[in-house]
């Protein structure tokens, strides 16, 4: 049976934002308890950077994914399962847009604006805030933790499908091999 | 000669019957902030402790003075972690350089109530001769300054070593300030 795969542009977004997340996430949690230094800054420019990115990139994906019904799941995945499917979708979705919101959020009431590669400022929602700062920041961090629990269990799921029900799952994100078509 | 010291009399007066000298800083009605710019973001701050000895009659711009002293332990960059660092040696060196000043030199009247104090600023054992533009409000018994401007961080060797270059915190720094001063 022929895989019915992504298009190529929910395969290019999906890896992209891969390799963006990851880096963010490793980058987030290197830098915060690095001494003050100029990398440090440098660090903390860069993740806001590519954070203003991974949120754009977002609703473009968000956009195409509305209006590109993805491929089914298989009919053999029991009820429960494609439920399970469906919500931690769902969940990676909301916080990939629920975890830049808290950072600008956070940015703005620790009194540092974002400024998206150092060229275009995005406004400040919040006024300076100590405490409010501080509580984004927690906000921030569990949302990351949750994320990366959620992204665990898509990775998890996707070998699963891939290694042990043998289907078509992790195969249709995957870029077509030539003799496929 | 009666005459003369009749009309040197007056003289002496007439500024004295119109003097409303500024002389005492009201410091919770004063302020000192500066804006700094961190690749290309601005933060604000500011010195939370500076004295001064000010006196200043609107009626004798030119004979105007001021110094100031500000404890540069007292900044707030914006961030507690910030705060640490720049009291350290690379930054103000607050150890051994504990207080800035400014001392004003000549006083120029630029008409309505701008004004144009020329002084020195001496930071961690540097001095640099500064321009400073005011404005000035009267209000009763006290009078509001206004004003700012820019210094070069590197002319102060404010920021050192790995902080030398300005690609991440740049080398200009705004200096704002409000200085409410009520007459005696």
């Amino acid at each position: 049976m022929a895989v019915k795969h992504y298009t190529g542009t929910a395969k290019v977004l999906h890896w992209l934002m891969a390799i963006l997340l990851f880096g963010l996430l490793a980058l987030g949690s290197y830098m915060q308890d690095l001494p003050l230094s100029p990398e440090k800054l440098q660090f903390y420019s860069w993740h806001k950077w590519a954070g203003v990115s991974a949120f754009l990139l977002v609703l473009l994906r968000l956009l195409w994914r509305i209006t590109h019904r993805p491929p089914a799941l298989p009919e053999t995945m029991p009820k429960l399962l494609q439920f399970a499917a469906h919500a931690g979708h769902l969940a990676l979705y909301g916080l990939m847009l629920a975890i830049p919101l808290s950072g600008w959020l956070m940015s703005s009431a620790k009194g540092f604006q974002t400024v998206w590669f150092g060229v275009l400022p995005i406004p400040d929602l919040l006024d300076k805030n100590k405490e409010l700062g501080d509580l984004l920041q927690t906000v921030h961090m569990s949302l990351n933790l949750l994320f990366v629990v959620v992204l665990l269990g898509h990775i998890g799921a996707a070998l699963k499908h891939h290694f042990i029900d043998k289907d078509d799952i992790l195969i249709r994100i995957l870029p077509r091999h030539s003799k496929e078509n | 000669m009666k005459r003369l010291t009749l009309a040197l009399a007056f003289a002496a007066l007439i500024p004295i019957a119109n003097a409303v000298e500024y002389t005492q800083i009201q410091t919770d009605k004063s302020a000192i902030n500066f804006v700094y710019k961190q690749m290309g973001v601005a933060v604000d701050g500011k010195f939370k402790k500076f004295s001064s000895q000010l006196s200043f009659d609107p009626a004798k711009p030119t004979a105007a003075k001021a110094s100031f002293d500000v404890e540069l332990g007292s900044v707030d960059t914006g961030a507690p972690e910030g705060d640490q660092e720049v009291a350290g040696k690379a930054w103000f060196n607050t150890k051994a350089f504990p207080t800035a000043r400014f001392v004003s030199g000549t006083v120029k009247a630029l008409g309505g109530n701008k004004y144009e104090v020329a002084g020195q600023l001496s930071i961690k054992g540097k001095t640099q001769d500064v321009v400073v533009p005011a404005t000035f409000t009267a209000q009763g018994n006290t009078g509001v300054f206004d004003g700012s401007f820019i210094i070069r961080r590197a002319d102060f060797t404010i920021g050192e070593g790995s902080w030398a270059k300005f690609d991440i915190v740049a080398n200009d720094v705004q200096i704002k300030f409000r200085i409410t001063a009520s007459s005696k």
